[in-house]
């Protein structure tokens, strides 16, 4: 696996590729800003989202164990995993149990993250991915590109190309339109749906005092995996908790709007242990670790533990729409992956290392996220120590190579000189910065920093009609 | 050691456990300043509105049309249909009943044209429907195998936002939130209805 510089380079200079993502991440950041738009209170939702997560990472022993013991009493079994050996060693002996050599999948992070379908593999068990985007990447013998939308390097030729190639029952002549290529998936899947015994998914949120888990989705995939077979095994990581039902009243409001940019995503299902008659007979929740408490014992880092995937940060950021996901060698891009993934991984591989500079630190991803991570303050912060631990660092200048072409794009610059006016918080009294984070420390220790303007002098110049119109408006 | 025993022992040491009162406080001073509601008025319009957003079909009858409505919808669509147990007799008044079968096995739901449910409540703000699989809605599988879901929603069940629909659920009930039929965007974003659940969404509300 190259480091992000190298890969990134690679990247920028496929044209199709940039032209895919440049068409994607402009078409979801646009209609997001329109959903979020709606809500007035969303400052406050963001606010609130914020707090329950750093109210649950706070009493995490508590948490989970109260999850733990409602899960139990509803019917299910928990399984607690250190790495992602131990998890995915833990799903194959459960999924073997069963006589199963076959399971069904619902997209999820956290079983890319431990590479569970190669590990099943090696056991003999074959994973069938049902998310549509994720049966393009399996079939395609490819890796996820996003979070939201892991196909979106892809366009239409080329997944009816992978279809065509891979999908033994594909019908003849298939075409490239997207109604037709979907109804090829469907096909193909349904005999799977129906006869599959075993399935494994993700976790979205894991309700604490009552045991229920939650699962979002669009496709109805999800539900025919969590409902029909008749083994579900669930991974998820330590941080996915909410303390109690209510809390989900904010997340059910955040998340579609920050990830698909709709009110409400097609489907949600929840689940609490076992329903007698409906859904599956035997339910089993892997707890993964694998670097969460260590990520958890930094105080500055530990912010990152707070997402809830919804994507947001990767489709403003300038760098992963020109860079692409793969550049950053790991299952989670973007600006979230630039923190998160040498936290949970250690800084120890060069790809790691390089990550924290995988940014321009312009500050899109942290207005954009709904948990109000600050991404540029745990960007500079790993990045202090990802000097410090290799003190002659060439990564540096080549990741600036990149940012300097989100520096050269007027429209980019606009886009990174809204967000660092929209940050003026870390601003004290008096306009001046009093101290800046991470190294940066040193040099305001001695002297203020000035701040960003209020107001950028393209938004200014935007509102005031080029100054002829002091009071705004047109 | 046990792997539980580890990682709550890692945990442990990190951010050492509070009494349950200290931590009630803390949960106590979470900041609630959202809304708990968007909107005050026009609650069963904005409904509608919403879920027609989604290209569900979505038309607002009064109990005495029901079963004509529900009748008509159903002889459109060639086939037999599921019905639950619990589903309220008068609805399928009208409706021929040779074109429903009751309580289907789950095996035999992929051949049938579509299923009739009704719903536990439902979100004005964004446009949801929400099954908790009680008398009237089925199991899971039952509205989500068949092609077509047609799903009665009574006026009363419409909450005006999701704080005040999640306080009338049972989150130890399994729980299908619904807002518009089965979707994708995972082919350069084009929108394509019905990838794996129903391709259609059709909803009556009754007031
Ligand atoms: S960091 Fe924030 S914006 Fe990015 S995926 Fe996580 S929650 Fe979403």
């Amino acid at each position: 696996m190259p480091a992000f510089p190298e890969a990134a380079r690679r990247a920028v200079a496929d044209t199709r590729l940039r032209h895919n993502l440049a068409h994607a991440t402009g078409t979801i950041r646009g209609r997001r800003e329109a959903a979020v738009a709606e809500l007035d209170d969303w400052q406050a939702l963001r606010e609130a989202g914020r707090q329950i997560k750093d109210h649950v990472l706070a009493d995490l022993g508590h948490y989970l164990r109260l999850l733990e013991e409602r899960v139990t009493e509803a019917g299910g079994t928990v399984h607690w995993a250190r790495d992602a050996a131990e998890a995915n060693r833990i799903v194959a002996d459960l999924v073997k149990a069963t006589g199963e050599t076959e399971v069904v999948k619902v997209k999820s992070m956290a079983t890319q993250e431990i590479g569970l379908n190669e590990a099943l593999a090696e056991e003999g068990i074959t994973a069938y991915e049902t998310d549509l985007a994720e049966l393009i990447v399996q079939l395609g013998h490819d890796r996820p590109s996003h979070i939201l939308v892991p196909a979106i390097h892809r366009n239409r030729a080329d997944i009816r190309d992978i279809f065509r190639r891979e999908m033994p029952d594909a019908p003849a002549g298939l075409s490239d339109s997207p109604a037709e290529l979907a109804e090829a998936a469907r096909r193909h899947l349904r005999a799977k749906f129906l006869s599959a015994k075993v399935a494994v998914s993700g976790v979205n949120f894991a309700v604490a005092d009552t045991g229920t888990l939650v699962v979002l989705e669009s496709e109805g995939n999800g539900r025919m995996c969590l409902t029909l077979p008749e083994t579900l095994i669930s991974v998820m990581g330590v941080e996915k908790l909410v303390p109690s039902w209510r809390d989900l009243e904010v997340f059910l409001q955040t998340l579609p709007r920050s990830s698909t940019a709709e009110r409400m995503n097609p489907y949600t299902s929840t689940w609490t242990g076992i329903s007698p008659g409906d859904g599956p007979r035997d339910f089993h929740l892997v707890l993964l670790d694998n670097g969460r408490t260590a990520t958890l014992a930094d105080e500055v880092g530990r912010q990152a533990l707070r997402c809830i995937r919804c994507s947001a940060c990767l489709n403003v950021c300038p760098v992963y729409s020109r860079a692409g996901g793969h550049a950053y060698g790991s299952p989670y891009p973007g600006p979230i992956g630039a923190i998160l993934s040498p936290q949970i991984r250690g800084i120890g591989s060069p790809v790691d290392a390089s990550l924290p500079y995988a940014s321009s630190l312009c500050g899109a991803c942290f207005e954009a996220c709904p948990v109000a991570i600050d991404i540029p303050e745990v960007l500079v912060h790993l990045r202090a120590r990802a000097v410090e631990s290799s003190r002659k660092h060439p990564m540096e200048r080549a990741v600036m190579g990149i940012a300097g072409w989100t520096l050269r794009s007027p429209a980019r610059l606009g886009m990174a000189q809204r967000a660092a006016s929209a940050s003026r918080w870390v601003v004290g009294r008096g306009g001046r910065i009093r101290r800046l984070p991470g190294p940066l420390k040193a040099w305001t220790d001695t002297r203020d920093a000035p701040a960003p303007p209020r107001e950028s002098f393209r938004a200014w110049w935007a509102r005031t009609d080029g100054g002829r119109n002091e009071e705004g408006g047109k | 050691m046990s792997a539980r025993d580890d990682i709550l022992g890692r945990i442990d040491r990190i951010a050492p456990p509070r009494d349950a009162a200290g931590i009630a406080a803390s949960y106590a001073a979470i900041d609630r300043s959202y809304l708990r509601r968007h909107h005050e008025d026009g609650i069963l319009d904005l409904f509608a509105e919403r879920v027609a957003d989604y290209r569900a079909g979505v038309r607002r009858v009064t109990s005495g049309e029901l079963p004509g409505a529900v009748a008509a919808a159903l002889a459109a669509r060639p086939g037999t249909h599921a019905v639950p147990g619990g589903l309220p007799a008068a609805w399928l008044a009208d409706a021929d009943p040779v074109l429903l079968t009751r309580d289907p096995a789950v095996a035999d739901l992929d051949g049938l044209a579509g299923a009739v449910t009704g719903c536990a409540a439902a979100i004005a703000e964004t446009g949801t429907i929400v099954l908790d699989h009680g008398p009237g809605q089925g199991p899971r599988a039952l509205s989500l195998v068949p092609d077509y879901h047609l799903i009665v929603v009574t006026a009363e069940q419409v909450a005006a936002d999701v704080p005040e629909a999640l306080e009338r659920l049972d989150p130890r009930r399994p729980l299908t939130f619904v807002s518009g039929p089965s979707a994708t965007s995972d082919i350069e974003l084009s929108r394509v209805e019905g990838v794996h659940g129903p391709r259609t969404l059709e909803v009556l509300l009754v007031s």
